[in-house]
């Protein structure tokens, strides 16, 4: 079946190029597709410039072995057959086409908004009822799911929680100690990020992006600038794609050392804990090395990055790089050689593969199921050389596994900073911004569709963008990996115990504002 | 055991001394701006290349460099990137608290004065426990506090701690720019919180809203919801910030 138009993912396609069809045709061709192997990007309602209140559909998947990229849209609707209960990775996806377009997945299992939330009414309705004391409004039922029975109970958390983290409430429906099924409802974070980017390019734009989710703004700020770049067709020099991969590499070593840490604390092994935390700052402030912010605010610009580094800079850098290096490495080793850690670990919070692939999860959380995906190799920004690098999977899919794949990784990115570093000390070519690259700034090539895909800590960025007739953003969408894999995280409590959850929790550790966006 | 011993004498000693010894900061950090007054004739580059909206015609001055509200500023750099004349620099000071909105507003040839500390504190001169509150944060100035419980800064030396509940703090910490989500649990913290209580806005969303200031799902910050005590700047504000704000509390 070819209703699809195929594309390989570098490259920005004419948006009339994309078949149009009806509902059903869209439905059975995402299905068709998911069986073959491929994977749901997006799936978004896209208004129709001419008609007011059309919407369509606008669907896209990849292929990872191939590279490739299908896209796929409908006519204006006003709902269709739910894809949810054959494909569960279009689960959120349909709830936030319900939410932002009135759209309606017929036969969705569990139809209900996926970021408005009734606290903002609320807080409204309290307000107004101190100014005016007889006006009452009662905010919409917001349901949560239930298990019935005489011993269930049901437990709540959240929004704000007991530590130094963003706002998300869990709804647990328990029998003793055992979770029977946990509903993460978020939007508390919600700025209407997609918002602000519509009828863009701004200047604005990048620092927005970069706020996405603040531990991840390389990986935003990345995906951004590549998709500018593939719809203008601006080509990054080469000193700019290692600048970019530095920043990119030392982003997932500070939060994988991070990571390690917090699940050491969770399982009570304090020194690991205690000494990850030293050591993420330590390559945050690498990363302030190179551009003066701990978070690599400002290391990009679309065309090139906006700082680089001396000979002398990059050999002090791979210094301090080395030392931490070291410090990460002893510090993980010994947790995950004590047997108290090993064992509060293993088989908790796990996941099958067919789980994770049914669900779409990226990233950690589906290498740690034995799923290769990892957008540095089926998505690569650039020819740099990557040799001697493969995904790094393991197959028990619970929080071992997931602990083991960041510790490999820490390996696997100490390398490749300190590979680039080295290139970058050498290279006689200075150029760190394309010749044409004001070429983004301005109005961008009307009516295209155009898609990054970066491998961020988490896992796999992805913005799609569509431009309209004058070449401003007609649609922007963002998915952070935390979208795909918070689902994840809910299924993969069940048949764990309550007491479990923390530590799950900080295996995934997704991003609350990254979803809510 | 014994590796893990081991491995403890590798790590070291790692606490700084704090306010007594500086802290090393990156060479392109980019601290409290200086502004240079020049004139600045017909150009405005300035005011276009700033993402933030932080820049102000100076009052008086309107045709000179403008005054740089720090409440908005992302200390991107972009200002300086494009003034032709070099009126902005950013300094290595790391200390930018200000317990008042004022106090953030950066004006072209005028040294920032010390600021009079308010009597209230006093009370939190040994303890002080904070709640903090995530209202739309993007987990970049949760993180830099978050690191102040590591053995760097270790926070719990200046008896000053991150507690569970509101029922526990002296002040409530706010990172976000409030979104309208989180707005009526912010609030719900707040009145949680025993009396005396102190309000921190740490971040430039938190201050005015930062670049989400006009979102319309965003409440353009903490003041918005909340009577704030004290502002730190920043996006996010430098951990050092973020502690000699908080030390700047019990002095």
């Amino acid at each position: 079946m070819s209703t699809s138009l195929r594309f390989h993912y570098t490259t920005a396609v004419a948006f009339s190029a994309l078949p149009v069809v009806d509902g059903d045709t869209l439905g059975a061709c995402v299905r068709q597709l998911l069986d073959d192997g491929w994977r749901l990007l997006a799936l978004f309602g896209l208004p129709q410039s001419d008609k007011k209140r059309a919407v369509s559909l606008c669907c896209v998947l990849a292929h990872d072995a191939s590279s490739e990229l299908a896209a796929l849209r409908t006519e204006p609707l006003h709902n269709f057959i739910s894809l949810t209960p054959s494909c569960p990775q279009a689960h959120l996806f349909e709830r936030e086409l319900f939410e932002q377009w009135g759209i309606t997945p017929e036969g969705h299992p569990w139809l209900k908004p996926v970021r408005c939330i009734p606290d903002a009414a609320e807080a409204q309705a309290r307000e107004s009822a101190q100014e005016h004391a007889a006006v009452q409004t009662i905010p919409p039922p917001f349901r949560f799911y239930r298990v019935q029975g005489e011993e269930v109970h049901e437990v709540a958390v959240g929004p704000v929680h007991a530590g130094v983290i963003e706002p998300g409430h869990f709804r647990f429906q328990c029998y003793g100690e055992n979770v029977l099924h946990l509903e993460v409802a978020l939007g508390y974070q919600h700025r209407g990020i997609e918002a602000m980017l519509r009828n863009g390019p701004r200047a604005r734009c990048l620092p927005v992006l970069e706020c996405t989710a603040g531990d991840t703004s390389v990986g935003h700020a990345t995906a951004h600038c590549v998709l500018l770049e593939r719809l203008t067709g601006i080509v990054v020099p080469e000193r700019s794609q290692l600048l970019r991969r530095i920043g990119l590499e030392l982003e997932r070593l500070a939060n994988h050392t991070g990571d390690l840490g917090a699940i050491g604390g969770d399982t009570g092994f304090l020194p690991t804990s205690a000494w990850n935390g030293r050591i993420r700052g330590d390559f945050l402030n690498l990363t302030a090395a190179l551009c003066g912010n701990r978070f690599g605010r400002g290391l990009l610009t679309p065309g090139g990055a906006a700082y680089d580094l001396s000979s002398e800079e990059c050999a002090d850098i791979t210094s301090r790089l080395r030392a931490a290096g070291r410090d990460a490495r002893g510090a993980v080793d010994v947790m995950l050689h004590a047997p108290s850690v090993l064992e509060r670990c293993t088989g908790v919070g796990a996941l099958d593969a067919k789980t994770a692939r049914d669900l779409g999860l990226v990233g950690v959380a589906a290498r740690a199921c034995g799923l290769e995906r990892d957008a540095r190799r089926s998505a690569p920004l650039s020819c740099l050389p990557s040799e001697a690098w493969a995904p790094r999977c393991q197959q028990a899919g619970d929080v071992l596994a997931r602990a083991l794949v960041r510790s490999h990784e820490l390996d696997d990115s100490l390398r490749m900073v300190e590979e680039d570093l080295a290139t970058l000390a050498t290279m006689p070519d200075k150029a760190i911004l394309a010749p044409d690259a004001s070429k983004a700034k301005a109005n961008l090539p009307p009516n295209m569709l155009v898609v990054a895909q970066v491998e961020g800590w988490r896992g796999e960025i992805c913005h799609v963008a569509i431009t309209n007739d004058t070449g401003q953003f007609l649609a922007y969408k963002v998915i952070d990996p935390s979208f795909h894999n918070w689902p994840g995280l809910a299924v993969a409590l069940r048949g764990n115990q309550i007491s479990d959850f923390p530590l799950c929790n900080k295996s995934f550790n997704l991003s609350y504002c990254g979803h809510d966006l | 055991m014994l590796r893990i011993i081991k491995e403890r004498l590798q790590q070291k000693y790692r606490t700084l001394d704090y306010p007594r010894k500086k802290p090393a900061l990156s060479p392109r950090y980019h601290g409290r701006p200086i502004l240079t007054p020049v004139n600045c004739g017909a150009c405005r580059a300035c005011y276009a290349a700033c993402p933030a909206g932080a820049l102000l015609p100076t009052l008086g001055a309107e045709e000179g460099t403008p005054t740089l509200d720090m409440g908005r500023c992302t200390f991107c750099g972009a200002c300086r990137a494009a003034c032709p004349k070099g009126a902005f620099t950013f300094s290595d000071e790391h200390r930018m608290a200000s317990f008042t909105r004022e106090g953030l507003l950066v004006t072209p040839g005028v040294t920032p004065q010390v600021q009079p500390h308010p009597e209230n504190f006093r009370i939190f001169r040994r303890s002080l426990k904070l709640r903090q509150v995530s209202a739309g944060g993007c987990n970049a100035c949760e993180a830099d506090c978050n690191v102040l419980g590591t053995l760097v800064y270790d926070l719990g030396r200046f008896g000053i701690d991150f507690v569970a509940s509101p029922r526990h703090a002296d002040a409530i910490l706010v990172t976000g720019p409030v979104s309208a989500n989180m707005r009526l649990a912010l609030l719900d913290t707040w009145h949680a919180t025993p009396e005396p209580r102190i309000v921190i806005a740490v971040g430039a969303c938190a201050i005015s809203g930062g670049l989400f200031r006009e979102s319309p799902q965003c409440h353009g910050g903490t003041s918005s919801t909340l009577p704030v005590d004290m502002y730190i700047p920043g996006c996010p504000p430098n951990p050092w910030t973020i502690l000699d704000g908080l030390l700047s509390l019990k002095t």
